[in-house]
């Protein structure tokens, strides 16, 4: 099954990175720059999981959590928030804005596959 | 780019290009903020722009670099967390840690050599400025962890966690068993569960493919439907699992939903030793794992003592209740300030060499349409003929492409300015003056060859203008000027030129001075009677350098000579102007692009060269009283007040002996060097028309005075010249009418 993938980070080599994680695997990647354009995006797109990073301009991925869950069809889309530490109190705000897991950077491609089967299958 | 088969080199290359541009919007921030503004947008973009370059470069091992980002950024976070004001010197040290950033950046790559002693010296530095001003928070940062600190992700989480450098991974402390074993598991989502997307069965399929399983689902707790809260959870699951798995692994599992359910693993004895039994429980209620226990330890075969460890309590409780209000706050502030109308230009990235493939293709175009024009009008058609008709509009399209095509190499000057910026900053530090750069027309687009070749006379200019052009502070004050000194570097399209203008504030140039020396080194003879403008000009001399003591600011052996030359080679000019106690302004010009020349097409001995239309200065038709001969073989024309050396091209270029007579010749009056002019006899002018230049190969020998090629209308291909190389090496040559100083400054 091809997963599709939402992937929001304003840093160009992330999108690249993670494209490049995911496509040889198998997944369909959609990528935004940022919480704004990460809204936009998904008005056409039904992933099955998201990655988001943190800082970003325009809407952070607080604020693009936090839209997302707002939408009543997206209310248990899989989100994953790219963080740079793996500090508890980091985990511990993802999850509070509805993050449903998160990836350390710099990720492997091997955990982020692993992460977003274990979200999304 | 570099290699297409390697993505992640790609990537790599990819990366240090948006480095650039964080870097670029990291000055721009700090330059804001240096001009007053508060508010939190611009702040966070400098903050922003560290956090991605330190994230990139953590995937791609750059260990320095996210050190230094690390660092630098944490001090950032201080003042976006309101902790810190970013004053002067605050700012100062922040100034200096970008062009820090920015060398890392470059050092990791082309894989350089560190600069440790600089990176060493910043990081005390603003250790030094946490400690001084980041409250109790700092210090709290100094004592538990000076190294590593965590790079704020939040708006509000405090700043006293510890943070490893090698971001711990998802894997917990493993334990030493090779063969396969038996683990119960127990597993209770709360409803908290499904709040944030996750989803049991993904947990349960990945113990599956792990191993043996064997699933229970425990559906007792289940109400009657008509009690049944759909947003409730009310099942769990035990699963008998053999694996040749870590407990750990398990637990990875699960990872994203602890606190969110009870969890419990026990592993059994291996399935083929029975001889002990490690056990291993990983619950945030541990209330109820001795119960729920119970459930479960009938099946095991051997009930050994078991271990009860909890491990990663940290979990238990969500966010802090006081942070998330805070959190929101902050969010919407920043929403608030980013700036409504700016949406980000979209920007399609290629590879250096289609563009140059395009450009040269185009560049065919061109020639193409030019010899499709020249056999169309050599065949008699009427100019009104459809064809004809059709070959203009050929033409207009042609020229629409070829300027299109110029526009996708040109970029606006801004990273250049802002590298002038980090020069003006380090030069004044290093000769004690207060120096404020005032950029102006950063938006101005030039090629991108222009831009990188222009940086090291720019450079130079700009180190002259602190080192040279400005007074020291009390100079200043006591000609009544303000204190801090003024270089202003302005670029702007003009005439289908690009004029780029670097000026100051100073005390103009000394011209006493400046005959002083060049008399004294023998530049020019002592009773010479030069101009303003030609005392100016003597600066551009080689050899001539007007610091007493050779500084180690501009003093590098780098005259302004050089600058001209680099300029010229540019396709561009330079000049000066300056007005003694008010100051001295540089002026460069520069063709736009270096793919297309406009040229005058010439006819020498049988042969079609091309020169430079920038050069020509008039042309003119020689009469017999125009040439005086200075002596033998060495003749200059007179050109209404003065004289100007006369050389015979095609005698320059080896094409012909000598001529004798010059009456009736086609001379064109070339500008050389400057304000310097000479002439130079050619058989005739063909026309007057934009070439597409041709480098020629690395393996033709590289002839004097010749610069390029290019291919004309009818197939034929013409030689660009060089004439400032022409005309150096004919002065240089045995029986040249002037010396070489004079013919630079001849009027």
């Amino acid at each position: 099954m091809t997963l599709e993938i939402l992937a929001v980070d304003d840093s160009r080599t992330m999108r690249d990175m993670i494209r490049l994680a995911l496509l040889p695997a198998g997944f369909n990647v959609h990528t935004a720059d940022d919480g704004v354009h990460g809204i936009e995006v998904l008005e056409g797109i039904e992933p099955d999981a998201i990655i988001t990073d943190i800082n970003m301009p325009r809407m952070d991925g607080f604020g693009f959590i936090d839209a997302v869950r707002g939408q009543d069809k997206h209310r248990a889309t899989p989100i994953l928030v790219l963080t740079t530490e793996a500090a508890p109190e980091l985990k511990a705000r993802a999850r509070t804005a509805g993050a449903t897991g998160w990836i350390v950077k710099p990720f492997d491609p091997t955990k982020l596959i692993k992460a977003l089967q274990m979200v999304a299958g | 780019m570099t290699d297409s088969n390697d993505p992640m080199a790609e990537i790599r290359a990819s990366f240090f290009i948006e480095c650039e541009e964080l870097l670029e919007a990291l000055q721009d921030g700090l330059q804001a903020l240096d001009e007053g503004a508060t508010d939190s947008e611009t702040i966070n973009v400098v903050f922003r722009a560290v956090h991605s370059i330190k994230g990139g470069a953590g995937a791609f091992g750059l260990e320095a670099l996210v050190r230094f980002a690390h660092r630098f950024e944490t001090a950032l976070d201080e003042v976006r967390a309101g902790r810190m004001s970013p004053d002067g010197n605050a700012l100062k040290l922040f100034f200096q840690c970008a062009d820090h950033l920015s060398d890392l950046v470059r050092v990791s790559r082309d894989a350089g050599p560190l600069p440790e002693d600089e990176t060493g010296k910043l990081l005390a530095q603003l250790d030094t400025l946490l400690g001084d001003e980041g409250g109790s928070a700092g210090e709290e940062e100094a004592e538990e962890d000076i190294d590593f600190q965590p790079a704020t992700l939040s708006f509000d989480l405090d700043l006293g966690g510890d943070e490893d450098t090698d971001l711990p991974p998802l894997d917990i402390e493993p334990i030493g068993e090779e063969s396969k074993s038996k683990f119960l598991i127990k597993f209770k989502p709360e409803s908290e569960l499904f709040e944030t997307g996750n989803e049991p069965f993904h947990m349960l399929r990945t113990l599956d493919s792990m191993g043996e399983c064997i699933f229970t689902c425990h559906t007792e707790n289940l109400p009657a439907l008509d009690e049944l809260s759909p947003e409730s959870s009310y099942l769990y699951w035990t699963v008998e699992l053999i694996a040749d798995v870590e407990i750990a692994e398990i637990t990875s599992a699960f990872e994203f939903v602890e606190g969110l359910c009870v969890l419990e693993i026990t592993q059994d004895a291996d399935v083929s030793q029975t001889s002990e039994t490690d056990a291993e429980v990983l619950s945030d209620t541990p209330v109820d794992s001795l119960s729920d226990s119970l459930d479960i330890e009938p099946e095991t075969p051997d009930p050994a003592p078991q271990q009860v460890v909890e491990t990663e309590a940290e979990e238990k409780k969500p966010a802090p209740e006081a942070a998330a209000p805070l959190a929101e706050k902050d969010v919407k502030t920043a929403q608030k300030a980013a700036p409504p109308a700016a949406p980000a230009k979209s920007v399609v990235r290629v590879d250096l060499d289609r563009i140059e493939r395009l450009v040269n293709l185009v560049g065919e175009l061109v020639i193409n349409q030019a010899m499709l024009s020249q056999s169309l009008e050599s065949s008699g058609l009427s100019p009104h003929s459809d064809a004809m008709n059709g070959l203009e509009e050929f033409q207009r399209l042609t020229r629409d492409i070829q300027d299109s095509v110029m526009m996708i190499r040109a970029q606006p000057v801004k990273s250049l300015f802002q590298r002038m910026s980090r020069i003006v900053r380090e030069a004044s530090a290093a000769v004690g003056k207060d120096v404020r750069l005032i950029t102006d027309g950063e938006g101005t687009e030039v090629d991108k060859t222009v831009i990188e070749r222009l940086a090291d006379p720019l450079t130079h200019m700009i180190r002259n203008a602190v080192d040279h052009g400005l007074e020291s502070s009390e100079d200043r004050i006591a000609a009544g000027k303000p204190a801090q000194g003024r270089v202003n570097l302005t670029a702007a399209h003009r005439s289908g030129r690009v004029v780029i203008e670097v000026s100051d504030d100073g005390g103009g140039i000394n011209r006493p001075k400046v005959l002083q020396i060049a008399t004294d080194k023998g530049l020019i003879a002592p009773d010479a009677n030069l101009s303003e403008t030609e005392i100016d000009n003597l600066l551009f001399l080689p050899g001539f350098s007007t610091a007493t003591v050779v500084s180690d600011l501009s003093g590098r052996g780098v005259g302004m000579d050089v600058v001209r030359t680099a300029i010229q080679a540019l396709g561009g000019r330079i000049t000066i102007s300056s007005t003694p106690g008010s100051g001295t302004t540089f002026s460069i010009s520069l063709p736009l692009t270096l793919a297309v020349l406009d040229g005058m097409v010439v006819q020498v001995a049988d042969e079609t060269l091309v020169l430079p239309l920038n050069v020509v200065i008039e042309t003119l038709t020689l009469s017999k009283n125009d040439v005086e001969m200075v002596r033998p073989g060495a003749h200059v024309v007179r050109v209404r007040s003065g004289f100007v050396p006369l050389f015979d091209l095609g005698k320059e270029l080896g094409y012909r002996a000598p001529i004798e007579d010059y009456e009736g010749s086609v001379v064109l009056l070339i500008a050389h060097e400057d304000e310097g002019r000479a002439a130079i006899i050619i058989d005739s002018i063909q026309d007057q028309r934009q070439v597409v230049i041709k480098g020629l190969d690395d393996s033709f020998y590289r002839a004097p005075g010749i610069a390029a090629a290019t291919i004309l209308g009818d197939g034929q291909i013409a030689l660009i010249l060089d004439t400032s190389d022409i005309i150096s090496n004919a002065i240089g040559s045995p029986g040249a009418p002037q010396s070489q100083n004079l013919a630079g400054l001849s009027a």
